[in-house]
């Protein structure tokens, strides 16, 4: 794992690489990986329609983590970001799998994933 | 620690997954008509694995004999501990499974196998001092314990239970993962000893973020307010049987990794997290108490009672001494057996077609119809309450004791309180069973097993429970200063 380039790509001529203007820094990834993970909280709790999404904003959440596990460990010179990264890919393949079932089974007894009817318990 | 040595450490493990493969294979060929001999050779395995750790507690492993593959997993009395109380509680949730889902048919060669896989990674997961190994062993737990929640698969409102389970369960682990980044990323390690040695100071905001969201992801599991909504909903939409289990053995192991990750890899930034257990503690308790007030549902009412417990339990946590990392397992080993004892007597009320029986007005005059089944759950209740002569009252008077002996005389005195306004619930049942007019709704019989195990589990809250304080308290003490040793 070598720190980011300081040669300017051809994208970025027209920034200024001495100065530090363009490089691309930890705080930009865990910027990033911020982002996603809240739009994947709200995709879960703003969502009002049906529940693939749910599942979809999941995937989100778990995909900004390995952003962050990916970009520590580059900058941080240390394997185990990357090897965490691909448990995590691994669970969320599982995971992804044992909710489609769950949710097939659910469609099958109530002929609906629309989130408002998840609504057989309350109290 | 060589590699020999290392397997010598998680043997129970070994023994734990390849067995629960074999009988997945055994599953696939057999089909659901093996699913009795399958559940038997699974409690055979639970006892193995219950006998080969049990040595181990008693002698009080520790140190650096209890660490395998550099670090990754440790097989210290602490682990050992909260091993046998889950191999325990696993067992029970077996035991009691054949029965329940025969009425239906729908009884398959899965459960067995599912519940051992959930056995697998709630073991790996109160041994894990890594936050790789505590990661794999709370999914292979939770993704088992999705499916069990969904298990009843034409029940409409086993389907919804599993839903729910899997989405909010799934959000509390992306939690827990995105907090996990953060710590490696400002630690620059995923090993506990490491985090701790990095944690030490004055912690930067990114580093208490980290702390904050592998803390609200563990609570989410443990089922502490505020990440408690799952709670009600999954426990009264599981099957019974998988409910008694998600209410003993997950507790244990959840609460065991929140002690281990906030005493050993967060323990030197005791004062950072200490006002969130405080709180979550605090509001664990007043929610479960306030919050199974009006339920109709025995089983929604346990989930609440869970909650409430949660609480107690953490007051334990609060204090971060030894003494309350001790209290807090003698009330985890009393807690697991009256929620246990409970649900054993839940799953023994069927009326007259053997249908499951959850509303409190059907058990109303239980004690004419079923003397024996209503004094054991008044008995349970009763414990579960903190009435004295029972043994569930030594469970809160310890977490208290250690409140009091680390200067939290406030936060005990609320619990207490709390813990009155929680005894209404739990002797309106009580009420319900002894004095209200029979509703004559519970019929049917029982198979031994099912007694067998509810006279332990009301052998152990009965009085006689205090002679074993002594024992309990000396093995509690030596796994909670296992806990402390690896943290030194």
């Amino acid at each position: 794992m070598t720190q980011p380039s300081t040669r300017a790509p051809k994208w970025a001529k027209g920034l200024n690489y001495d100065r530090g203007e363009a490089v691309i820094g930890i705080e930009h990834y865990v910027v990033v990986s911020s982002i996603l993970f809240v739009l994947g909280v709200l995709g879960i709790f703003l969502n009002r329609k049906n529940v693939i999404v749910i599942l979809m904003a999941i995937e989100l959440i778990l995909l900004s983590v390995n952003i962050n596990f990916v970009a520590f460990s580059a900058f941080l010179n240390d394997l185990v970001g990357q090897i965490f990264a691909m448990f995590i890919l691994t669970v969320a393949a599982g995971e992804a799998a044992i909710g489609l079932a769950i949710l097939v089974i659910f469609f099958r007894d109530r002929g609906t994933i629309a989130v408002d009817d998840v609504n057989r318990m309350k109290g | 620690m060589d590699f020999k040595s290392s397997l010598g450490l998680i043997a129970p493990e070994i023994i734990l997954s390849v067995s629960s493969l074999v009988l997945l294979l055994v599953a696939a060929w057999a089909g659901d008509k093996a699913s009795r001999a399958i559940s038997v050779i699974a409690c055979f395995v639970l006892g193995a694995c219950f006998f080969l750790v049990a040595p181990m507690v008693c002698a009080g492993v520790a140190g650096p004999d209890a660490v395998a593959f550099d670090g990754l997993f440790t097989a210290d009395a602490f682990a050992g501990f909260a091993k046998l109380l889950i191999f325990a509680a696993t067992g029970a949730a077996l035991v009691i499974a054949p029965s329940f889902f025969d009425r239906t048919r729908s009884m398959k060669a899965e459960y067995p196998v599912l519940i051992l896989l959930a056995a697998l990674g709630m073991s790996l997961m109160v041994s894990a001092t890594d936050l790789l190994t505590l990661y794999i062993g709370l999914e292979l737990n939770s993704l088992a314990s999705y499916v069990l929640a969904a298990f009843l698969r034409n029940d409409e409102r086993s389907a919804e239970a599993g839903l729910k389970y899997f989405v909010l369960g799934a959000l509390a682990s992306g939690i827990l993962l995105f907090g996990m980044s953060l710590t490696y990323g400002f630690t620059g390690s995923t090993d506990f000893t490491a985090v701790r040695a990095a944690l030490t100071g004055d912690m930067s905001t990114g580093a208490l973020f980290a702390v904050i969201f592998v803390l609200a992801g563990l609570a989410f599991k443990i089922s502490a307010v505020p990440f408690h909504m799952w709670t009600p909903d999954v426990y009264e939409g599981s099957p019974t049987p998988v409910t008694a289990f998600f209410a003993t053995a997950p507790k244990v192991a959840a609460v065991a990794l929140l002690m281990r990750v906030s005493l050993d890899a967060f323990g030197m930034q005791a004062d950072a997290w200490r006002q969130i257990v405080l709180f979550v503690a605090l509001a664990s308790i007043i929610v479960g108490a306030l919050g199974a007030i009006g339920q109709a549902n025995i089983k929604r009412l346990m989930a609440f009672s869970s909650i409430n417990n949660v609480g107690f339990i953490l007051i334990g946590l609060v204090t971060g001494t030894v003494d309350g990392a001790s209290a807090m397992l003698v009330y985890l080993a009393i807690y697991i057996a009256m929620t246990a004892g409970s649900f054993i007597a839940i799953v023994m009320m069927k009326d007259e077609n053997g249908a499951p029986v959850e509303l409190i007005a059907d058990i109303a005059g239980l004690s004419r119809s079923k003397p024996l089944l209503a004094a054991c759950l008044a008995m349970m209740m009763f414990s579960l309450a903190g009435i004295p002569p029972l043994f569930g009252f030594w469970g809160k008077f310890v977490v208290f004791q250690a409140a009091v002996e680390a200067d939290y005389v406030a936060l005990a005195a609320v619990g207490i309180a709390a813990s009155v306004i929680g005894a209404f619930y739990y002797l309106k049942i009580v009420k319900v069973m002894y004095f209200d007019e029979p509703a004559d709704v519970v019929k049917g019989s029982s198979d031994w097993a099912h007694w067998a195990l509810l006279a332990i589990s009301a052998l152990f809250i009965s009085p006689l429970g205090y002679l074993l304080t002594g024992w309990l308290g000396g093995v509690a003490d030596k796994a909670a200063t296992t806990l402390f040793l690896v943290a030194a």
